[in-house]
């Protein structure tokens, strides 16, 4: 039994090393239980929703459309980055809407927290090169952002070097694995044993630009196409992302290019000129209420539903999933017991 | 109580399905309101099999299917979307929404009723997405049409009834044809008034999936159109100039 053993025995398997998958890892080995982790892509993130993810760190201007555990549990999101991976920028994210939009700005501002409503001298002031091109905005100062890709190259490094291993293209079974702990980070994936599970796809962009500087993610309001932009090194641009109700993994539509690039226009008309990197898609798993999940079913133990807060809610995530795969009469939040 | 081609919803609010904060909160919305047809709009890339997940939500909340031709600019587009949601969702109802313009999503009244007249020459039952255009609506009934969906005032500005004279003038020229106010409501005075016109139904969505509580929002509307309804029913009285004592002033005693 697995309890009965001293915990620095334990053994645990992962399946699964996105963003999900590489925090419970590392929450695990954080508590002394060796940890193998099954990745069925060549490489870490490469099947993985979480490499096309935004990497904002952003609990507050979530809190817009997302019930109140995102905005609670994401708040630990920055520390537990930094301490277990990269740095991170806390610089705060900017939200902006065209004079037509406006009332977006007031609605935004009506749903959420932790801001303080900026004028255009005040917008100039944060992010020069917008100087003139919003009359208002919101600012949240507390919130930060990452590169998703450094930060899971990071996470991944880290752990092999402190004693977990990983494979890569093992394509497994949660089920079949035989440890005292599995944890099924799978993603959409595990729909087949979490029936609710569906996909919201999500394109995005990447853009090069010389001509234009930004120090914060910068979210542009829109009655029906909100969409944000954040910087990443040497001038890349990530801009984000579409929310379709589709299961579907790697077509890019037409319509979801020109909303991105009208969205980036939008936001500077430099951006015309930037080179486009990359485009990418995948679908982000959600349950019905969008919120996370964690399922005990037995010794295996599903973390899911993370949806557009991948890099968010992964650091709580990954802390009860751990205490609940360790201690079996632990009922963390987010808990769903179901029957062998 | 009006038939939507044989179906005769005792609440006749149709509450689209987009832009709810999750698919949860959305079902506690159609819960609450009490409607008993939802309307859904069919992204082409949603279709085949990726979008299973999603309609099975739909299909989940036991209430009828409207789907809708929503962002389609031409005939072609709206046809080949309307045969698409048919198979989806194996009804031949049809929201036909043809756009003319970006800027107000007007309708394209031309191109929507040669859509309208192909659909319905194919079986299909199309609740035509118009203006209040009287001849527009006449046209709309000859392609086919036998319900009516003027706007309120342009998609998802919450407005609410722009042209009330225009509006009441429809249901005045079309005493017998189901009118529904698609579009362009705001609150729940604005979907009361328009009952009070005499309407049959109210279409929304952005109003109550955008309101801080979407389900409460969706009961307002419930209890605002029934009010409404039942004021239509209890013949209102006519707005006058001048005042008119509700109580008799012959015989009353001079005081002072």
């Amino acid at each position: 039994m697995a309890a009965e053993r001293p915990q620095s025995r334990l053994n645990a398997e992962v399946a699964g090393a996105g963003v999900v998958g590489l925090a419970c890892a590392t929450e695990l080995l954080a508590r002394g239980v060796r940890v193998t982790i099954h990745e069925r892509g060549p490489r870490v993130g490469a099947e993985a929703c979480s490499w096309y993810a935004g990497g904002m760190l952003a609990p507050w201007c979530e809190g817009e459309s997302a019930e109140e555990p995102v905005v609670r549990l994401g708040q630990q999101a920055a520390d537990w980055w930094e301490r277990h991976a990269c740095s991170v920028t806390r610089n705060g994210t900017l939200v902006v809407a065209p004079s037509r939009d406006r009332s977006e700005l007031r609605r935004f501002g009506q749903r959420t927290s932790h801001f303080e409503e900026l004028d255009g001298e005040a917008i100039a002031g944060l992010e020069p090169d917008l100087a003139g091109r919003f009359a208002r905005g919101l600012f949240f100062a507390e919130e930060a952002h990452l590169d998703p890709r450094t930060a899971i190259v990071a996470l991944a490094d880290r752990l092999v070097s402190n004693g977990a291993a990983i494979h890569v293209n093992s394509a497994v079974e949660p089920a079949d694995l035989d440890a005292d702990v599995v944890l099924d980070c799978r993603g959409l994936a595990a729909s087949d044993a979490l029936p609710d599970l569906r996909g919201v796809k999500g394109e995005m962009l990447l853009l090069r630009s010389g001509d234009i500087s930004l120090s914060r993610p910068v979210r542009l309001l829109h009655p029906r196409i909100p969409l944000y932009i954040v910087p990443r090194a040497d001038g890349l641009f990530m801009v984000g992302a579409t929310m379709i109700e589709s299961g579907e993994r790697r077509r890019i539509s037409a319509r979801a290019m020109l909303e991105l690039l009208g969205a980036a226009y939008a936001l500077h008309p430099a951006f015309a000129e930037a080179e486009v990197v990359e485009i990418g898609t995948d679908a982000r798993p959600a349950f019905p209420d969008n919120l996370p999940r964690l399922t005990r079913r037995g010794r295996v133990i599903h973390v899911n539903g993370l949806y557009r807060h991948g890099f968010l809610l992964s650091p709580a995530m990954a802390r009860m999933a751990a205490e609940a795969a360790l201690n079996p009469q632990s009922t963390p939040e987010m808990l769903h017991d179901l029957a062998a | 109580m009006a038939s939507f081609y044989g179906f005769e919803p005792r609440n006749p609010l149709f509450l689209g399905t987009a832009q709810y904060p999750s698919p949860a909160i959305l079902a506690e919305a159609v819960r609450r309101s009490g409607a008993e047809v939802v309307t859904v709009s069919l992204r082409r890339e949603s279709s085949g099999g990726a979008g299973q997940a999603f309609w099975a939500l739909i299909r989940e909340l036991g209430v009828k299917v409207l789907p809708n031709t929503a962002g389609c600019h031409t005939v072609k587009e709206a046809v080949t979307t309307a045969q698409m949601a048919r198979e989806v969702f194996g009804t031949d109802w049809i929201k036909l929404e043809v756009i003319g313009e970006d800027d107000t999503l007007q309708p394209d009244v031309i191109a929507l009723v040669e859509a309208a007249r192909i659909l319905s020459d194919d079986g299909f039952k199309v609740f035509p997405y118009t203006t209040e255009d009287l001849v527009v609506g006449g046209r709309l009934l000859d392609a086919g049409c036998e319900v009516l969906m003027p706007w309120g005032a342009p998609i998802g500005s919450g407005r609410g009834l722009n042209n009330p004279y225009g509006l009441r003038s429809m249901r005045q020229h079309f005493p017998d044809i189901p009118l529904v106010v698609d579009a362009g409501i705001g609150l729940p005075s604005h979907a009361a008034q328009a009952m009070e016109l005499g309407y049959d139904g109210i279409l929304l969505n952005t109003a109550v999936a955008k309101a801080g509580d979407p389900a409460a929002m969706a009961e307002a509307f419930a209890l605002a159109i029934r009010a409404g309804r039942m004021a239509f029913a209890a013949q209102p009285i006519e707005a006058r100039d001048m005042a008119a004592p509700s109580t008799p002033v012959m015989g009353k005693a001079f005081l002072a």
